[in-house]
């Protein structure tokens, strides 16, 4: 027998927890992003000092639970003196600051390395093309380096938008009232956890598919070069080619 | 001093090694504003490595580079080995040198126009609107006018070398410098790369060319080098050379391009 009633009633109340659950994913995403920048510069930097505690960071972050960086954030640094004396508590002292900053540091240890492996797909020609023409450092990386590091890390980059998507619900283990946080509540309340996740999984399932919809509607207006040739030009042999025997 | 022999570049004492081999051992060469220097050699020669030094794509051990009268500042590391002195000045130095690739190394993000407008924009800070008038007349030049809007991967390796040329020569460079700008090519469409070249060379460019076209070389060049062994080993006309065949190097050398054709 399925209770359309509560189903209904059960979908509003999660829904209402989406825009808790959406904020944490997007300022997690862009603070992950900028952070991951950061990392990536100094991973590949040829200084060791710059590139040793780079990789350390990105050791750490993707060798240990995200759960356990997001309990020790939250229930570990509050116990300082010095953390809640200092900026950091305005942010820290709350369980969705905590949330976003332990996503973003996580995601942005691996951001770093998608960021790395696109880097390395950049052919050195085009590099070299670029220093030939006497581009400054500064004008390569914007014009040359980045458009093609762009394009190449875009798919892994989905696949690290869609992990972080179903990482936000972990923000509910220190009450964090996002939507797998207001499903628990409704249990708690209801007993009926069949009804409840499954209307929460769906919800997460609709997310993730507008995240593959946006990511692949980027890949597309980015990446015109990889596509078919124009149509309609007219593939006219070039009249000057002449047979070299 | 007449502007025929004006100096364009001059190159002196090159010396450059990758690990314990050394690859150019003492190199020098002058190029007068007009001239078309074909720069011919067997396989690891050290042509195109001397090439690549001369716009500091590999930094050389020891030598000096000297271009339209202004010499490159190079200062010495701790280790002993030579570095740019100034950026900007070796950034300055590379705008006025034109360089062709053998693998053509287009940008791959960016049609044929924006390949083309790139460097008087970014580099030369041109406007927009006069960069695409310069562009679209090379293109012209180079026969891809109408395929300015291509992607690199959408065309011949011949077109996308005549790209490449048109790229080039967009930065108005004062010496262009080929790098075995055919030998990426299939057989049939060498002919379309060298006839630009050509037209280039009529035109009064000062090119440097390495390569292993012999037709180009002693048809086109006023002036041949032949490498062997990282050294200079003999240079002259293309009528003393290929005529007088001054070393016993350079005989086997044409020789064995000639075995090669008639095959």
């Amino acid at each position: 027998m399925i209770d359309f009633a509560f189903l209904a009633d059960t979908m509003l109340k999660l829904l209402g927890a989406l825009p808790t659950t959406l904020t944490l994913f997007f300022s997690s995403l862009v603070l992950g992003l900028l952070l991951s920048l950061g990392v990536v510069a100094m991973r590949v930097s040829r200084w060791w000092f710059l590139s040793m505690p780079a990789r350390f960071y990105i050791m750490l972050f993707r060798g240990t639970p995200l759960l356990i960086q997001m309990f020790l954030i939250y229930y570990g640094l509050g116990q300082f003196p010095a953390i809640r004396d200092s900026f950091l508590w305005v942010v820290l002292k709350s369980p969705y600051g905590c949330a976003v900053v332990s996503l973003a540091m996580c995601t942005a240890g691996y951001t770093a390395e998608i960021i790395r492996g696109g880097l390395q797909s950049v052919p050195h020609g085009q590099i070299e093309a670029g220093q030939a023409v006497g581009m400054n450092p500064w004008t390569l990386l914007w014009r040359v380096i980045a458009p093609v590091t762009l394009r190449q890390a875009l798919p892994a980059y989905s696949t690290e938008a869609i992990l972080l998507v179903k990482s936000t619900a972990l923000a509910s283990l220190v009450t964090v009232w996002d939507v797998t946080g207001v499903a628990q509540q409704i249990i708690q309340r209801t007993y009926r956890t069949m009804e409840v996740f499954i209307c929460a999984a769906l919800i997460y399932l609709v997310l993730n598919f507008l995240v593959v919809r946006a990511v692949a509607w980027i890949e597309h207006r980015l990446s015109p070069h990889l596509r078919e040739r124009p149509q309609g030009v007219p593939t006219k042999p070039v009249p000057e080619a002449t047979p070299h025997s | 001093m007449s502007t025929q022999f004006q100096t364009a570049l001059s190159v002196a004492n090159i010396h450059k090694a990758f690990g314990a081999t050394q690859v150019l051992k003492g190199i020098s060469l002058d190029a007068h504003k007009g001239d078309v220097i074909s720069i011919l050699g067997a396989s690891g020669s050290g042509k195109s490595t001397f090439l690549r030094c001369i716009n500091l794509l590999e930094t050389p051990d020891e030598g000096s580079i000297v271009l339209d009268g202004e010499a490159i500042e190079m200062k010495r590391h701790r280790d002993g080995r030579l570095l740019p002195g100034n950026r900007r000045q070796v950034e300055a130095m590379r705008s006025k040198l034109g360089m062709v690739f053998q693998s053509f190394n287009l940008w791959s993000h960016m049609t044929v126009l924006q390949n083309v407008i790139e460097g008087p924009m970014r580099v030369l800070k041109r406007s927009r609107a006069e960069c695409v008038e310069e562009a679209e007349a090379l293109l012209h030049k180079v026969g891809l006018y109408e395929r300015r809007d291509y992607y690199p991967a959408h065309l011949s390796g011949g077109q996308q070398q005549r790209v490449a040329i048109a790229r080039a020569l967009a930065m108005n460079p004062q010496v262009m410098l080929f790098d075995e700008p055919t030998s990426a090519l299939d057989p049939e469409l060498v002919g379309e790369v060298l006839r630009v070249m050509r037209s280039l060379a009529e035109e009064g460019r000062t090119m440097l060319v390495v390569t292993h076209e012999m037709g180009f070389a002693r048809h086109v060049s006023n002036r041949v080098v032949f490498m062997q062994g990282g050294q200079i080993d003999c240079q002259g006309s293309p009528a003393d050379l290929f005529e007088g065949l001054p070393t016993e190097r350079f005989r086997q050398f044409v020789s064995s391009h000639q075995q090669r054709n008639a095959e």
